[in-house]
Formats: C-alpha cells, sequence, structure tokens
C-alpha cells in the first residue's frame, strides 16, 4: 500500500493561500507533524489540527465510433439532435444493444489500474427526472461492475523545482459501464431549456477513487496520471475541455482519530487546474466553517472558475432516490480468459481479458522507466517529456540525429526549447524549430564551431521560421567559434597592444 | 397496515404517479396485499433471479455508425422545437405540495 496522506504538502498549500478569496488569518496558520512524521494543518491556536479527505469521480467519454447501446455516431460538435437514434430517444419499441469496443475499452481500463476484472457483470437501471434523460432512467451498472479493486500510482514534486519527486497512491474502488445523458442549454430569458440528446448514450467509463487523497494538489496529479493512461491506451481521448473527462470531488474534513466528517461534492470542475483551485478552497470554506461553529451540510456545490469558490447548486433536491433495478433487457455481461475460453463460440462475440492484456501499451509509468534507463534523464526529466504532448517524440528525433550525448540534450529541450513553446503558447507540434534543425543547431555545438551563447541566439533567429538553417545563421552572424590557435594569439595581442597603460597598470599588480 | 401520505407522497414524486383519490389508494393497497403473498415462499439459498434472460448470452455489437441522422422524424413528435433543439421547462416542475394532496384525497 503506497504513501497516503499529504506529507508536506498540505503545509506549503496552505501557506500559499490556496484557492480563491482568501481570508488572511490564512498565512498565520502553523503545521505540526502527524505521527506518521507528515504535516498536518493547524486551526487557530488552540484547535486541534484537521485532516482533509479527498475522494473522485471520475467520468471519461469512451473512445468509441459509436455509442454504448445504439449505433449513432459520437462526434462533438455535430447539429443538433443529428448523431439520435430512436433508441437514444427512447421512444417504445427500441432495445438496448452493447458495444464489443466499449466493453473492451473498460476491460483495457481496469487492467492498466490494476483491478479484478469480473467475468460476470450486470446492467441496472438508475432513475431520475430530468430533460436531458429521454428514458427517465440511465443504464448503469450498480451492483456488479466490469472491474474492481485496482490502484493508482502518481507522483507530486515536493518542492517548486521539481526536483525531489514522491509517488503516491489511490485505489480504485471499481470502474462501471454507463450511458451518457443529453445537454441541456438553459435559456434564462425564455424560460426554457433546449435539449440536445447527440450525447445521449455515448459510452462512459465511471472511475471510482477512494478517499485516499488529502488536497487539491493530490487530486489534480492523480487525475493527470489518469489521463495519460487513458490516453496511452486509446480507450479516452480524455480532453477535459470537451467534456471527454469529467471529474466530481467529495471533499470532507475530520479531527485525526475522529470519524469522518459530512462530505459536500463538487462539480463543474473544467480543468486539472481548477480541480485543485476548488477543492483546496473547499477545504478551508469547511475548515473555516467549522471553526466558527457551523455545520457542513451533505449538499452539492459547483465550482465557479471566475470566483474561485464553490456554491450551493440549486435543483438539487435533497436526498435522491434512484430506485435502481436491474435492466430486464441485458442478460449480464461475461467476459472470458484463456482458460474459460469456450470451444464453439463466435470470436465477435467473445472478449478474452488475457488477449487484450497481452496487447497493452506501455503504460506512462513504464514509459519513464524506459527514458531514464535508456537516455540516462532524471526522473523528474522524464514526467515533464511525457506532460507535454509531442515532446518525447521530438526529444529522441534529436538524439537520433545528433552527436550530442542525450544527457545534454534533454537540458536544451526542457529549458529552452520547451520555455519558448510556453512563451508563446504553442504545442511541440506547432514548434517553427524542428527536431532536424535543433539536431544541426546542437551539432555545431558539440563540434565546438559554436558556442552555448552564441547557439541561444542562432535558436532565437530559427524560431522566427525564416527557413534559414543553423549553419547559415551562424556565417551571416559570424558567431564561429575561432579555434587557429594562431588567430587566437593575433586577437589577444591586438587586444594588449590596443590596452598598453591597462596591461601595464595589471602586470605592476 | 396501511398506506400512509407521506409514503403516497414520495412514490408520486419518484415515479410520477398520481393516484388521484382514495379509490386510486385502495387499488395500490389491494396491490401490494396481493403481492405480499410472494413472501410466504421459502427462498433461503436461492439466488434471486433478474431476468428470464439471465442464460441467454449478450449479443455484443461491432462498433460502426448504422444509426442516427433522423432529426427531422424525431423533432416531428415534439410539441415545442427551436431550431433542432427539443423544448423543455427551465427545470423540474415541482409537484403540487403534500398539504394539497391531503385535502384532495380527503374531499373524494
Amino acid at each position: 500500500v503506497g504513501a497516503r496522506g499529504c506529507g508536506g504538502v498540505w503545509r506549503r498549500a496552505w501557506q500559499h493561500g490556496a484557492g480563491g478569496p482568501c481570508p488572511s488569518s490564512c498565512g498565520q496558520r502553523a503545521a505540526t507533524s502527524n505521527g506518521r512524521g507528515g504535516a498536518v494543518p493547524v486551526g487557530k491556536s488552540g484547535l486541534a489540527p484537521w485532516v482533509p479527505v479527498v475522494g473522485l469521480e471520475i467520468h471519461a467519454q469512451i473512445s468509441s465510433n459509436s455509442k454504448l447501446f445504439s449505433g449513432s455516431q459520437v462526434q462533438f460538435a455535430a447539429p443538433p439532435n443529428s448523431l439520435v437514434s430512436f433508441f437514444d430517444a427512447s421512444l417504445p419499441g427500441t432495445l438496448p444493444v452493447l458495444n464489443r469496443r466499449c466493453v473492451e475499452a473498460a476491460v483495457m481500463t481496469g487492467l492498466a489500474l490494476n483491478c479484478s476484472i469480473n467475468k460476470k457483470s450486470l446492467f441496472d437501471r438508475k432513475h431520475y427526472f430530468y430533460a436531458d434523460l429521454p428514458a427517465g432512467y440511465q443504464i448503469t451498472q450498480q451492483r456488479v461492475p466490469i472491474a474492481v479493486n485496482g490502484s493508482l500510482s502518481y507522483s507530486l514534486c515536493t518542492d517548486n523545482k521539481m526536483s525531489q519527486m514522491v509517488t503516491k497512491t489511490v485505489r480504485i474502488k471499481q470502474i462501471q459501464l454507463e450511458q451518457d445523458s443529453g445537454k441541456s442549454l438553459h435559456d434564462d430569458t425564455r424560460s426554457q431549456t433546449l435539449v440536445d440528446l447527440n450525447r445521449a448514450g455515448v459510452g462512459l467509463m465511471e472511475v471510482v477513487m477512494e478517499p485516499d487523497m488529502c488536497c487539491g494538489e493530490e487530486a489534480a496529479a492523480a487525475v493527470r496520471e489518469l489521463q495519460l493512461i487513458l490516453q496511452t491506451l486509446g480507450s479516452s481521448q480524455a480532453v477535459m475541455a470537451e467534456g471527454q473527462l469529467r471529474v466530481d470531488a467529495n471533499v470532507s474534513v475530520h479531527h485525526p482519530g475522529e470519524p469522518y466528517g459530512v462530505r459536500t461534492e463538487v462539480k463543474n470542475i473544467n480543468s486539472i487546474r481548477f480541480l485543485a483551485k476548488a477543492v483546496d478552497y473547499e477545504i478551508q470554506r469547511q475548515i473555516e466553517e467549522l471553526e466558527n461553529g457551523g455545520t457542513i451540510l451533505n449538499e452539492t456545490r459547483a465550482f465557479d472558475s471566475k470566483l474561485g469558490c464553490t456554491v450551493p447548486m440549486r435543483d438539487k433536491e435533497g436526498k435522491q432516490d434512484y430506485r435502481f433495478m436491474p435492466e430486464p433487457n441485458l442478460p449480464p455481461l461475461i467476459l472470458y480468459d484463456a482458460k474459460s475460453l469456450p470451444a464453439n463460440m463466435n470470436h465477435q462475440q467473445v472478449v478474452n481479458i488475457d488477449w487484450i492484456h497481452e496487447r497493452l501499451p506501455d503504460l506512462p509509468s513504464v514509459k519513464r522507466a524506459k527514458l531514464v534507463d535508456q537516455y540516462g534523464i532524471l526522473p523528474e526529466h522524464s514526467f515533464t517529456l511525457l506532460n507535454e504532448d509531442g515532446l518525447t517524440e521530438f526529444f529522441e528525433n534529436v538524439v537520433k540525429q545528433t552527436q550530442m550525448k542525450p544527457k545534454k540534450v534533454i537540458g536544451w529541450i526542457l529549458n529552452i526549447l520547451l520555455s519558448y513553446l510556453k512563451q508563446h503558447s504553442l504545442t511541440v507540434k506547432e514548434s517553427p524549430v524542428s527536431s532536424v534543425l535543433m539536431a544541426d543547431l546542437l551539432n555545431l555545438v558539440e563540434k565546438k564551431e559554436i558556442s552555448s551563447t552564441a547557439a541561444k541566439q542562432v535558436l532565437a533567429e530559427l524560431w522566427k521560421g525564416e527557413g534559414k538553417t543553423p549553419l547559415e545563421i551562424v556565417k551571416e552572424k559570424k558567431l564561429e567559434l575561432i579555434q587557429d590557435q594562431k588567430e587566437l594569439e593575433q586577437i589577444c595581442q591586438a587586444v594588449i597592444d590596443g590596452q598598453e597603460n591597462e596591461v601595464i597598470m595589471m602586470v605592476l599588480g | 397496515q396501511a398506506v400512509t401520505v407521506e409514503v403516497l407522497d414520495h412514490l408520486e414524486q419518484l415515479a410520477l404517479v398520481d393516484f388521484r383519490d382514495a379509490e386510486g389508494v385502495e387499488r395500490l393497497q389491494k396491490a401490494i396485499r396481493f403481492a405480499d403473498q410472494l413472501q410466504e415462499v421459502n427462498t433461503d439459498g436461492v439466488e434471486p433471479m433478474d431476468s428470464v434472460l439471465e442464460d441467454r448470452c449478450l449479443y455484443l455489437r461491432e462498433d460502426d455508425v448504422t444509426e442516427g441522422n433522423c432529426t427531422t422524424e424525431l423533432l416531428k413528435n415534439a410539441r415545442e422545437k427551436v431550431e433542432e433543439y427539443f423544448v423543455a421547462p427551465p427545470g423540474n416542475i415541482p409537484l403540487p405540495k403534500l398539504e394539497e394532496r391531503e385535502t384532495f384525497l380527503k374531499g373524494s
């Protein structure tokens, strides 16, 4: 079981006043150590410390051509109600038909998260009324989901320089297959809601994480790693901005040794950065409320990204009774492995867990270890490489085309190229400097034809994307290092000759 | 054992059924009594059956796009529409309050 709890992270976040409008008393809070040697936030003087508890429910849209139970297309941004079948619109007489690709995506994800895959899982109906849920229920897996009891390891940097990384683990309670709902557009001026069912019925994997995290930074790091895993597997593109990855946070606080406090659910979090802010704000809010003698309501709150705070959500009427019942139109979902594979079954009807396991790609953690091993770079470098889309490929291409050692190349890529890209808000793919040009430039440095400083000047020129090669720029700006001994002596002599007085003063001491 | 007004209210909220009057409520109570006969069967050690389909093979469909693109047809059923969107009220319309309903039942 990996390290749970915050260690020193909470104290640092606390002192920096994480979250939105933070009362000035924040800076006065000190931290003490708990029994495990980690820091725990201390309340106002005299009051006991608080332990924040954070759990996450993540919905990842499955990357598939068609929907979970129907043959309508899955696509972001299409004309309203154009990707809707009779089943998606819940017209009477229609039945769900399970998409094989969605099952495989869920199995891949379960395996990547170290889960036990349930060879028999069941579908249920979860009932509630809302305009974007035409059937009045969502088909989900409440009793026996497809995967259970997994874990996700992620890393945190303990200081801002990323030189100290700590590995944490969060337990995965379960992964279940379920339908997405349609989209509601609220038109307050005309007091109506416009409903688009294009998204209704798209396959989702709900990943439920146990409350093993204790602050916004941990939650953000865990979700980031999950996002990378999903993208590596291809089971979900997991782009938060397009709603392919949605995160709800469950937050509570309690005193050490006491039972868990009342938790609130925080929704409407649209990016990983906002996730950290929302969680930290809510922790702060709950601590202040309780220290001021108030109570925490078991409610759902929305994160307001403009104000940086959480607000109670309207329209959530108390505790919902979803009247779960088995989905009568779907028999149990049976999965097989090499041992249980039936002899005479149609291949197309068989999902073989072992077959999928053998074909899993290298997960991010494995990719990072391989990069460190192969190129001799530091672990934190491998994190940055994987964190930027296309950067690993760029780095490896440069290494292939240059004599400079990877350990030196990495510095150029991470410190120089990456900061250029960030300054100009460009992705690696949009870089005006290709890996070929970069390699050419680094070769000049490696062969000592130019100095590092000169190389940075050349890079600034290359950045303009005018089509010149590094060598052309070097010649143009006369940045070559002089290698000839005689020539160097002549130059030095000329300088000395030109400054006779100063030289005499120096020689005399 | 009569069904309480609170339970009736809860059922009406959850299922949007309307028991309407005393006769409706009595029919409900009869239905419950009828179904309660199931409790007389000893089911110790017997797994519950969800559906008569439970031994059937769950058919898996290939991930091909075969449906959709029938916006006009779907919208034919809509009482109101705005530019190919279905129109719904701004939120869930709350049911009449419990007190109003109670007098209604008493009155019939």
